[in-house]
């Protein structure tokens, strides 16, 4: 799987007796725009939550740019080149605009010099003016002093990348990121998530929104019950009677959408 | 500088190093119960290695000494507290509070329930010296990036961590910088008054300083300046107030009408006085941004 930056293979998990993930492996290509889909409580949020180390794996593993990262702590990953968007907005409330950009670098500067460095006293600094940039390049510059609740929704989604971005990850993970936008701020996103593929950077997407997906991605995963049903390009997936049945069921039975948190 | 005004400038610069010792932690949202037990620390430890039938050492060494102890003991004890949360953390650093003051109050050789004479005198100069410099270290730590990582951890710690923060070590350190920060305030206290005694480190002086803390407001290094001249000075108003308007009665149950005034504050401005976005504004208004500060709204 030499063209892959991400690498799943053979990933269980469950809760107690349920299985939210059952044997589930795929690639990301490098330099793709991958995406996650799957009905609700397919386990998609549970995949990134297993990719992130935010719950520990069952069985499987996890390579990320050819070092596993299977158990490796959450806070060490984002230095192996992963970094996250999540699906309730998850900014630092308190902080400004670009304060929560500057928490992205972290990882990059966590030397002790850096960690003393005083970024609020001393404004003009290599950190704060990468960070203005990062903003700047997201046509977020108007609002880097601003703190973050006081922000519309749609722009505090479009920060949650850049934060992502500025941890300079090879590989992007953003969950549900055009969940609760409007037609225009969706499209403000697409045009932000060109810009950080075109940089070169992977994206795996997990998302609700076909059109988005198709879109935006060109390679598609799809979940049902924990377990992977079907893996194409977009326009395959469309056309998937597979794929169909677990979104609208069969004539006979109508599988339930019940487990709607693990989604 | 008359004796009235010079007392009441030593309880708010005390009252301000205490504040800060406190509010370190308290940024990254952990409640630290046990100033006291710090402040004891602090106080005999400084004052013993002074004295003459202690170690004898010149009054700034002891005090820097002493500032080292109080952090190492701070540390040790930051281990084992900081797996807990909340309001058992309030308790764990409580009990340890409780158990310094024991310590203290049955140890011979520091005067035991009588307390301990302190030799050398802090005058007032030095006191005022220590609280700005106090105040000024922690606007420097606060505008860091361990501050940033701090505050993000009192924002959502799970985050945090996955852009790449020591949660742990970031929460040890501001605990244990904090303690430090109370022991120098409990030494400044011994070498000003000349005298500790353990008694006077109680409960409520730790819950008068976690108050200050939390009034003022944990989201920028304003509060717990504004929060412990607010609790300081403010009974005092009421009491010169009371008095001019002749009512000795008014003056005795001031402390009736402040307690009223700290629960309309929590009602009020439950995130504490001074808040990110009010900082922002005055900011903006000083430097003549006050629309764009405004538009913001709260």
């Amino acid at each position: 799987m030499a063209g892959n930056v991400l690498a799943v293979a053979g990933l269980h998990k469950s809760f107690g007796g349920l299985k939210v993930i059952d044997d589930v492996s795929f690639g990301v290509e490098r330099g793709s725009r991958t995406a996650l889909i799957g009905p609700n409580g397919a386990g998609k949020t549970t995949i990134f939550n297993l990719l992130t180390g935010v719950y520990p794996v069952d069985a499987g593993t996890v390579v990320l740019a050819g070092s596993d990262i299977t158990d490796i702590p959450s806070k060490d990953r984002v230095i192996h080149g992963m970094s996250r968007s999540f699906q309730n907005i998850r900014l630092m409330p308190h902080l400004s605009t670009v304060e929560n950009v500057m928490l992205g670098q972290h990882a990059r500067a966590h030397s002790l010099g850096n960690l003393l460095f005083p970024l609020g006293l001393i404004s003009r600094n290599k950190w704060r003016a990468e960070a203005e940039a990062a903003l700047e390049n997201a046509r977020l510059g108007t609002y880097p002093g601003e703190v973050v609740a006081n922000l519309p929704y749609g722009v505090q989604k479009r920060i949650e990348v850049v934060r992502a971005m500025v941890s300079q990850p090879e590989l992007l993970l953003l969950d549900e990121p055009a969940a609760g936008l409007n037609d225009v701020e969706t499209r403000q996103l697409q045009e932000l998530l060109e810009k950080v593929s075109e940089s070169g950077v992977t994206i795996l997407v997990v998302e609700h929104d076909m059109h988005f997906v198709r879109n935006l991605c060109d390679h598609v995963v799809v979940l049902n019950f924990g377990r992977k049903i079907f893996e194409g390009s977009p326009e395959e997936v469309h056309r998937s009677p597979v794929v169909l049945e677990a979104y609208l069921g069969t004539e006979e039975s109508a599988p339930g959408e019940g487990a709607a948190n693990a989604s | 500088m008359s004796g009235y005004i010079e007392a009441q400038l030593i309880i708010l610069c005390l009252s301000v190093i205490y504040a800060y010792a406190i509010f370190l932690p308290a940024a990254s949202g952990q409640l630290n119960l046990g100033a006291a037990g710090f402040i004891t620390l602090g106080a005999y430890t400084s004052g013993w290695l002074n004295a003459s039938d202690g170690l004898g050492l010149p009054m700034a060494l002891g005090i820097v000494l002493s500032m080292l102890f109080v952090g190492a003991i701070g540390f040790a004890i930051s281990l084992p507290i900081l797996r807990t949360r909340g309001v058992y953390m309030v308790l764990a650093t409580f009990a340890f509070a409780e158990v310094v003051s024991g310590i203290a109050i049955n140890m011979e050789f520091l005067g035991g329930a009588a307390g301990m004479p302190v030799d050398a005198h802090a005058p007032v100069e030095i006191v005022v010296a220590v609280a700005i410099a106090v105040v000024l270290f922690c606007f420097y730590f606060m505008s860091t990036r361990l501050g940033l990582a701090l505050r993000s951890i009192h924002d959502d710690e799970s985050v945090a961590l996955l852009f790449g923060v020591n949660v742990r070590t970031a929460r040890v350190v501001a605990f244990t910088v904090g303690g430090m920060l109370a022991g120098l305030g409990g030494a400044i206290y011994g070498h000003h008054y000349n005298y500790v005694e353990a008694q006077t480190f109680n409960v409520l002086l730790s819950i008068y300083i976690l108050l200050y803390v939390l009034l003022g407001g944990t989201q920028t290094a304003w509060g717990p300046l504004v929060g412990a001249a607010f609790f300081t000075v403010l009974p005092e108003i009421f009491r010169q107030l009371a008095i001019s308007m002749g009512s000795d009665w008014l003056a005795d149950s001031r402390f009736i009408f402040f307690g009223m005034f700290i629960v309309l504050m929590m009602v009020v401005r439950p995130e504490g006085v001074v808040t990110r976005t009010m900082q922002d504004r005055c900011a903006g208004y000083l430097s003549g941004r006050r629309a764009r500060a405004a538009a913001a709204g709260e």
